[in-house]
């Protein structure tokens, strides 16, 4: 009972947030309140039990992305352009989408099923076994970093290619205006 | 100028503290909620936050850019040296049992945390590059614009 009310109440919070974020058009404000969004689901992941991506979400999501973005506000502009075309189409679109997505939980076990596909298959040999087999209590640990140890390789590997990126395009671009200035000069 | 003289002292107290909390969470993630990736995001949080109040160069004389840069391909590396490792004492690729043949699961808790180191070295690494490519840019916004 006490759990569907806070689940209610951060779901509510939620979506109020993501409308501020669609209606506001000052970018300090948005940045801010898509870390409020991140702290929100991370509180939701907790009362889900699911405390590694929690603690993920809120580090990652309030944290990092946060400062991210503010840096990238101070390269670029504070509020957002007043749109040129109608928004009818795409709002059509996602409404559609929104309505699909939907459809498609239907399909999907109940919330808590002990029957559900991902109940019945592996997890009661991670839980069962894994004390003995990896001898690491947090059971999240030895299924991300030893079960499945080529995914997460696979992970820092995307992680690694991500600040590669971003370290090319960044730096490219402040030799190019470089150029620039010396051409002009 | 010394400007913001709160932020600087509540700073320099947070620092170190996050920076130990960033270990905590790196070395005892096999025992509640954490690991390599939070504990990276966490490590980078401290430099960032050094670097936001007391400006790019200061925190760039601490943690130069070509350690960083050094750092973010060190930790793909460790992480997939280990499986190499592996490979070497003839078993499969990141098969950590094989570190302790005798006793396979100590060698899957010993695999397990050079790994998670790996990936703590490039997250840590990645997201303060990053913070270096963004803040060592000029920005076209002033102080008073926002």
């Amino acid at each position: 009972m006490i759990e569907t009310i806070i689940n209610v109440i951060l779901f509510a919070m939620l979506v109020t947030t993501a409308f501020a974020i669609v209606r506001t058009t000052r970018l300090f404000a948005v940045v801010m309140l898509s870390g409020v969004f991140s702290l929100l689901t991370a509180m939701l992941f907790v009362t889900l039990d699911a405390v590694d991506v929690a603690f993920t979400e809120a580090a990652v999501g309030a944290g990092i992305s946060t400062v991210l973005m503010l840096g990238t506000i101070a390269l670029t502009t504070r509020s957002t352009k007043a749109p040129t075309r109608s928004s009818t189409m795409p709002l059509v679109l996602v409404v559609l989408t929104g309505a699909v997505l939907f459809y498609g939980t239907l399909d999907m076990p109940n919330f808590g099923d002990p029957n559900a596909p991902a109940q019945v298959h592996l997890a009661p040999h991670y839980l069962t076994d894994s004390i003995e087999e990896i001898d690491v209590p947090n059971v999240v640990t030895s299924i991300l970093a030893s079960y499945r140890g080529f995914d997460t390789l696979g992970e820092v590997a995307v992680v690694f290619t991500a600040g590669i990126g971003v370290l090319l395009i960044l730096s490219g671009l402040r030799r190019r205006r470089e150029e620039e200035e010396e051409d002009e000069a | 100028m010394q400007h913001h003289l709160i932020l600087r002292v509540i700073t320099k107290l947070l620092v170190g503290m996050i920076i130990l909390f960033a270990f905590y969470v790196q070395f005892h993630g096999d025992f509640s909620p954490g690991g390599g990736f939070q504990a990276g995001v966490i490590m980078a949080v401290a430099f960032i936050l050094y670097g936001l109040v007391f400006g790019l160069e200061k925190v760039q004389g601490v943690f130069p850019p070509w350690i960083v840069h050094k750092l973010v391909a060190l930790g793909v590396l460790l992480y997939a040296g280990v499986g190499v490792l592996n490979m070497l004492l003839g078993y499969e690729f990141l098969h950590y049992g094989s570190l302790d043949p005798h006793h396979m699961s100590h060698g899957q808790h010993t695999g397990i945390i050079w790994i998670e180191a790996g990936v703590g070295i490039t997250v840590t690494g990645v997201m303060i590059a990053i913070y270096y490519a963004f803040a060592g840019r000029p920005p076209r916004l002033g102080d008073d614009d926002w």
